[in-house]
């Protein structure tokens, strides 16, 4: 089965990477920093004998994905699960003095997001078959299920995201393409080094293996670690006259 | 900008201990960034934190955690030439190559240390006799410098700079990857000859015996006095051939269950009755003079990693290695007058290692150098302890020895100095490569290695 993954150089990518080249399957790598993505193609030939590829990908560069997609089908004979798996917190302090740095947050974290995701949609839609039938799986976060001051940009952006892929996910069953969408909790990865919190974090080979089960298994909506699930059903809970005085 | 955190950081020796500003480096970039926003700041890499003392810990500055620079970047199954990031472990080589038949070519008493740590201390193992230190076995290196360059250095390319940065304690740049050659092995168990010994004399009858084993090792009793001075038990290994089966079966192959040290953390346990104890008992377990024996390799090149973290049984107080190398003398006088100094200490020595070094020089920082080599771990007694290390630093240095900085959270500079005569020449080459002096350490500006040029 080859796997694209979008976005490569990430810590849970690379961890996702590692699961699906231990099973055998080949993989394309795109990211941003080519070579970097290169060394961690390297890796997965020497340590599991995969093959990989590694290319550059811009998730802004909105004009170029369709062709990436086609390279990548082109090099693997086609695309039966793709991970889309970068993404951007941004500073929230920096977005709300600065538009520009906002508006990378949301090309990023939705626009791009988006981008490749119809890319890889029309591709998959067109290239479907009996035995063929592809799988969309998209990294998204707890903090898109509900909008606070502490990261609104990131959250809102996400939360846009996770909105698109149920509505993909419902377009996408006449053609037997599986949409998932994986809201995780705290992975240690760059994006929460240095946090301070009780909250329980998950490692990112954890995160992976999760993700890696979740679209064998055909999940629709992923929550990881799961007891997110209940968290985020409790503070979704809270009426919002209260919620916004709450300082989360 | 590099996010940065503050952390309390330790060597293996839990002592110092101290807080430090670090990052953790997820590619090469990241390390670049790192340097680009460094604002002034000073800076060190850090792989598994395996040195005793300070050569990790940088107390003013931006320490670099590599544990994630771990990507494999290519292997020759012809050649056994292996390219790698600094932060693959050896417990990760092992792990992935034995099942194919190759073992580093050096390993030290732990396989939880990041090849740029080996490096950076150009680590020994129990092969050094015949198979020099890691350096030997590395072709070429490639160095991030403190100006955001990256170097290969090797042989014949800025080759004082590779010598330099072999042992160099991290001094001379940020390591990214290397090329090591691993060796063959036929099967994963290691023949294993234990022979009691019961005094130096005995020691080095075995061991010229068994020089052309591969792996030699003495293990030391080092509260043993008088006649009984260098009472042990010495091991010869070699890699033993395909189909050899060891005793305990297949299990012995794989890495034992862990059991923790943080069980057993505490201040007390470690006292005059436990040392003796521990001594006698290691002595007596090997009932008959002479045994061999097939096992597997992690409890022939590992057997402290089956407690995990075992340096917290030490307590909070942590403790000392000292580690020294001292000529080849056919009296042994400065081993027998170090070892009984040691015995007559009131300290506690526990965990004690004896090694005859090869013939090979290394040059720069490296610590090996031909002559007889002891290790022994020291509960961390303050002035009893401290005063007991300057009296043995005066009788190596005098005998043209040296400690293993590597070991080390004490050693003062001119001791040091006598101990490294070549540690000027070190310096033009780490000062060249670094001019604003970039990368310290603790240990650096305890010994004064990276002070400005006086
Ligand atoms: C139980 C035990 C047994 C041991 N047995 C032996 C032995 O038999 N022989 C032996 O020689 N040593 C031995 N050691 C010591 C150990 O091999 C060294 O301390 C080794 O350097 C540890 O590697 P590390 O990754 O933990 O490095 P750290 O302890 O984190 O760092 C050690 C030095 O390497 C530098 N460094 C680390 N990574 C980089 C990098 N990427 N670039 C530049 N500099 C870097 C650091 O700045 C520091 O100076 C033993 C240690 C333990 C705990
Ligand atoms: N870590 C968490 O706690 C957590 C929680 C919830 C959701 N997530 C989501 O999990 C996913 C993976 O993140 P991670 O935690 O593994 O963090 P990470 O290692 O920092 O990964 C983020 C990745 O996004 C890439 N990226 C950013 N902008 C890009 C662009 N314009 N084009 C292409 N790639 C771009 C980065 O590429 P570079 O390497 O080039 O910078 C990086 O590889 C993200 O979608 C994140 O939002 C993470």
């Amino acid at each position: 089965m080859p796997v694209l993954i979008l976005g490569a150089t990430s810590r849970i990518a690379q961890a996702i990477a590692a699961e699906y080249a231990a099973a055998g399957e080949t993989l394309y790598l795109a990211a941003r920093d080519a070579d970097e993505a290169e060394r961690i193609a390297a890796d997965l030939r020497v340590r599991h004998s995969a093959t990989a590829t590694a290319a550059a990908f811009d998730a802004r560069d909105f004009d170029s994905h369709p062709a990436l997609i086609a390279a990548a089908a082109e090099a693997m004979g086609g695309i039966d699960i793709a991970i889309v798996a970068f993404g951007e917190t941004g500073e929230q302090k920096e977005s709300e003095s600065d538009f520009r740095k906002a508006l990378s947050v949301i090309e990023v974290n939705y626009t791009g997001a988006v981008s490749v995701c119809e890319a890889l949609a029309a591709h998959m839609a067109a290239h479907a078959t009996e035995n063929r039938s592809g799988v969309i799986a998209g990294i998204s976060t707890v903090a898109g299920d509900r909008g606070r001051p502490s990261n609104y940009f990131y959250g809102s952006a996400k939360g846009g995201f996770s909105l698109y892929l149920q509505g993909l996910r419902g377009r996408m069953r006449r053609h037997g393409v599986h949409v998932m969408t994986a809201k995780l909790g705290f992975v240690d990865t760059p994006m929460t080094y240095g946090l301070k919190t009780r909250i329980p974090i998950a490692s990112p080979e954890a995160a992976a293996r999760a993700i890696t089960r979740g679209i064998r298994r055909r999940k629709d909506t992923l929550y990881y670690p799961r007891f997110w699930r209940f968290v985020m059903f409790a503070i979704k809970a809270i009426p919002e006259r209260l919620f916004k005085r709450l300082s989360v | 900008m590099s996010t940065t955190v503050t952390q309390q950081l330790e060597g293996w020796g839990r002592y110092p201990r101290i807080s430090a500003e670090c990052v953790r480096a997820g590619s090469r970039r990241d390390l670049q960034d790192a340097i680009a926003s460094r604002d002034g700041k000073p800076m060190l890499a850090r792989g598994m934190g395996r040195a005793y003392g300070d050569a990790a810990l940088l107390s003013s500055g931006i320490t670099l955690l590599t544990e994630r620079l771990d990507r494999i970047l290519g292997f020759d199954a012809d050649t056994g030439w292996l390219r790698c990031e600094a932060g693959v472990s050896i417990a990760e080589i092992v792990r992935i190559f034995l099942p194919r038949g190759f073992f580093p070519p050096v390993v030290p008493g732990t396989r939880f240390v990041s090849v740029g740590g080996a490096l950076a201390s150009d680590i020994h193992g129990k092969n050094h006799h015949v198979a020099g230190t890691w350096s030997s076995h590395v072709r070429n290196v490639e160095l991030l410098k403190s100006t955001g360059e990256i170097v290969v250095c090797d042989a014949d390319h800025e080759s004082e700079l590779f010598r330099a940065t072999a042992g160099g304690q991290g001094l001379t740049g940020i390591i990214l990857s290397m090329e090591i050659r691993l060796i063959r092995v036929e099967s994963p168990a290691v023949e294993m000859e234990s022979i009691r010994v019961r005094n130096l004399e005995e020691f080095f009858e075995a061991s010229d015996a068994a020089s052309d084993w591969p792996y030699s090792v003495g293990w030391i009793n080092g509260l043993a006095k008088g006649n009984s001075l260098g009472r042990g038990i010495f091991m010869a290994g070699r890699h033993a051939p395909a189909g050899t089966r060891v005793k305990k079966g297949p299990l012995a192959l794989i890495p034992r269950r862990f059991l923790s040290g943080r069980l057993l953390q505490s201040n007390l346990l470690l006292n005059g009755l436990t040392a003796r104890m521990f001594n006698a008992a290691y002595y007596r377990k090997q009932l008959r003079r002479n045994i061999r024996r097939n096992v597997g390799v992690y409890p022939y090149f590992f057997p402290l990693d089956a407690v995990h973290r075992w340096n917290l049984m030490y307590g909070n107080r942590g403790f000392f290695q000292y580690q020294y190398v001292v000529p080849p003398d056919p009296e042994h006088r400065a081993l027998r007058q170090t070892l009984s100094e040691i015995s007559n200490s009131r300290t506690l020595p526990v965990l004690g290692v004896i090694k005859e070094f090869g013939p090979e020089q290394h040059g720069g920082l490296s610590f090996p150098t031909p002559g007889v080599t002891v290790a022994l771990d020291f509960p961390n007694q303050g002035d009893r302890s401290l005063s007991l290390f300057s009296r043995l630093d005066d009788i190596v240095a005098d005998a043209g020895g040296r400690v293993y900085l590597t070991k080390d959270a004490r050693l003062g500079r001119d001791a040091f100095r006598r101990m490294y005569p070549d540690w000027e020449r070190w310096k033009v080459v780490r000062d060249a490569a670094d001019p604003d002096g970039v990368f310290q350490s603790d240990l650096s500006r305890r010994l004064g290695l990276t002070d400005a040029v006086d």
